[in-house]
């Protein structure tokens, strides 16, 4: 099963033929994803790759059924491209593009919600390194062989320090169901309470690795549902405890920030709710390895 | 991006929120010249740094003749203010803003911030504006008016109202707080800002409506649409060590130890500097190289980390995904040599090609520090800081 994209996911690329799209579009290929074709406005007709390339998803969704996409689309046109997909059918989209403005961020987020539950598209990022179901299917720009295939899931804000859980796994022989980026923005597609209860419902998920960092109220409210909600163990690292209070201009800032903003009132936080610490990032990897093996005990 | 306060009241005036008369000035003897064009017998001399808190650092006087203003304008330009938001190396004055002194009844703080729980424009309000408001958010935070914008629609007349009302005015000031509140919102929305701040809003004796101060924070990545707040960037405000390096696209914060650290990802950057911290190190700074790490761009990254005088160690911890590690060998053995580095530079790859960036840098005769790990490479790097 794995969550989100499994090797058969029909896969289509937004900025398909640009230099990057390009790129990860053959990394992708590669490494297995079965990916169906691209849209580039302006290019429709032509092929790329070996694989058609369309003016508009909606066509696109039609010609290939395509049911994921994956958005290289340039910052100022990547939220237009998003609502693209959400209005063309497309059932899961995982947006790379970084620097995307916020306010866009938030039309797009609005814009989601005028379809039903049932007909929405999931988004996942922007600014993220994007999903992968090892073995599977890479939805991203990750490097593929630094992931194998099990049963923990990892979500996480950055790309590299993801990277890093993954290896650190692999170096004790943990392997992943499926890794999920949900981005460094501000304004992200998914929080991590939205990645958890996929986690949740994937028979194929044992435990769950969870990389956060300071700021935004996403980790603690992770936490309530870890508490309210979940059976599986999740165990979390949140980066920046030794980063300094940062410079800021007026109180706006502190008036809004609730308590659980900075990493050790996270921990703190997660702690409360059953979560498992990962002292430091060296130890990411072991301190999942420790909770699979007490999980093999009790069964 | 921040701005100054006379550029944020600038732009906020035109979109009809009322600001008091003022006039900038670079010298005493324009300070003076400012006073006589503004009228009237009283003005406020303001210090025009990037950050609040001015008057308790002294960076705010109230004058009423020449020789005052011009005292006043003569003891704050050059001068390094120091507030608690501006850290401890304070802010350069270069410029101040001469206005009007006003007669204050009630002090309103108006704020609007990017929620991000809500993950919408959020008005934020309290009847209690002035400087203590962050006190009185924590010990009365019932007291603190929140209304929530929906971006189909924008904000509407009876949010405005309901946040006037909220506040308590007298009847007659309602007709002017609601299309002040608008107009925040406004400026808000269609200048991409990230934060307007109007603190104190103040109800004049004579039942004015004023904006004593305003400040404006804008969103980084919106820039390339709003060229015209681009172009109120001041450098002098900002980290000069920031400054050198964002003006070549690289991400960098300073901090105040001696290791110099360059890593790939934000993440993964503030677990090195945990790291750092666990092994008994500080950081001097972290500079974000970003994905494609080319040769080039690790040279670029070194001279920035190294303009910091006070680095004693260099690490470098790169975990290639896009880019790969042969390359950012390659980029190290490249600026070692190039920029003459006699500093320890303690390196450690992981990812793509990480065996053929490691036999680079073993064949390259550099004496470069390899490590395979974060833990040993942060305890290296700080072994080489306390020896150097």
């Amino acid at each position: 099963m794995a969550i989100f994209v499994n090797e058969n996911t029909p896969i289509l690329i937004q900025g398909f033929t640009g230099r990057i799209g390009t790129f990860h579009a053959q990394e992708m290929i590669d490494y297995g994803s079965n990916v169906v074709g691209g849209v580039t406005p302006g290019k429709g007709g032509t092929t790329h790759l070996g694989r058609p390339v369309f003016n508009t998803v909606k066509g696109a969704v039609q010609e290939t059924g395509a049911q994921a996409s994956i958005v290289f689309v340039p910052p100022p046109f990547a939220a237009d491209a998003i609502m693209e997909a959400a209005d063309g059918g497309i059932k899961y989209c995982v947006c790379i593009t970084d620097g995307i403005p916020a306010q866009d961020m938030i039309r797009v987020k609005r814009y989601m919600r005028r379809y039903k539950k049932a007909n929405r598209m999931v988004l996942t990022g922007p600014n993220c390194a994007g999903t992968i179901s090892p073995g599977k299917a890479m939805l991203g720009i990750m490097p593929g062989h630094i992931y194998i295939p099990g049963r923990i899931g990892i979500v996480g804000r950055s790309g590299t320090l993801g990277y890093e859980a993954a290896s650190q796994m692999k170096a004790l022989g943990v392997g992943v169901s499926t890794s999920v980026g949900i981005g460094g923005d501000p304004i992200n597609g998914s929080s991590f309470r939205d990645v958890l209860e996929h986690f949740e419902n994937d028979p194929e998920t044992d435990a769950v690795l969870m990389v956060g960092e300071i700021g935004g109220p996403q980790e603690a409210e992770a936490g309530q549902y870890v508490r309210d909600h979940m059976k599986k163990p999740v165990i979390a690292y949140i980066a920046g405890l030794s980063a300094p209070k940062g410079r800021r201009m007026g109180h706006a800032g502190a008036i809004i920030s609730a308590f659980g903003e900075s990493a050790p009132e996270k921990v703190e936080i997660l702690k409360g709710c059953g979560v498992t610490i990962a002292p430091t990032p060296s130890e990411m990897g072991s301190t999942v390895a420790k909770v699979v093996s007490s999980m093999k005990k009790v069964a | 991006m921040d701005i100054h306060e006379y550029q944020a009241k600038e732009l906020l005036s035109g979109y009809k929120v009322p600001i008091p008369r003022g006039g900038l000035a670079y010298s005493p003897e324009q300070a003076t010249y400012r006073a006589t064009e503004i009228g009237g017998n009283r003005w406020v001399v303001k210090a025009q740094i990037h950050s609040g808190a001015r008057g308790k650092a002294g960076g705010i006087k109230v004058c009423s003749n020449d020789t005052e203003l011009a005292d006043a304008a003569e003891a704050l330009l050059g001068k390094k203010l120091v507030t608690h938001q501006t850290g401890p190396a304070g802010k350069l004055v270069s410029r101040l803003y001469i206005e009007e002194a006003t007669d204050i009844d009630k002090e309103i703080y108006l704020g609007f911030v990017m929620d991000r729980a809500s993950e919408r424009i959020m008005v934020v309000a309290s009847a209690a504006g002035g400087m203590e408001i962050e006190e009185i958010s924590q010990t009365q935070p019932d007291t603190i008016i929140r209304v929530v914008v929906d971006p189909a629609v924008g904000m509407q007349a009876f949010q405005a109202r309901e946040v006037a009302y909220g506040l308590g005015v007298d009847p007659e000031i309602i007709n002017k707080l609601v299309p002040t509140i608008m107009g925040c919102y406004r400026a808000f929305r269609d200048l991409d800002a990230t934060m307007v701040e109007i603190n104190p809003l103040v109800i004049t004796k004579d039942k004015n409506l004023v904006a004593l101060d305003a400040k404006m924070s804008f969103d980084d990545n919106a820039l390339f649409r709003r060229p015209h707040i681009a172009e109120l960037r001041d450098k002098s405000q900002e980290d000069p060590r920031e400054t050198y390096a964002s003006d070549r696209g690289l991400a960098y914060v300073g901090l105040d130890g001696d290791i110099g650290c360059v890593v790939n990802g934000a993440g993964l950057a503030m677990a090195t500097l945990d790291m750092i911290k666990l092994a008994g190190g500080e950081p001097a700074n972290f500079l974000d190289i970003g994905g494609g790490a080319s040769p080039e761009r690790v040279a670029k990254s070194f001279k920035a980390v190294l303009k910091d005088k006070k680095v004693k160690a260099l690490l470098l911890n790169v975990f290639a995904g896009i880019n790969r590690c042969d390359w950012v060998a390659k980029g190290v053995v490249d600026a070692v040599t190039e920029l003459n580095i006699k500093l320890p530079v303690v390196v450690r790859l992981a990812g793509t090609n990480v065996e053929e960036g490691r036999r680079i840098l073993n064949e390259s005769g550099l004496t470069v520090i390899t490590a395979e790990t974060l833990a040993e490479a942060a305890q290296k790097a700080v072994a080489a800081a306390k020896g150097a």
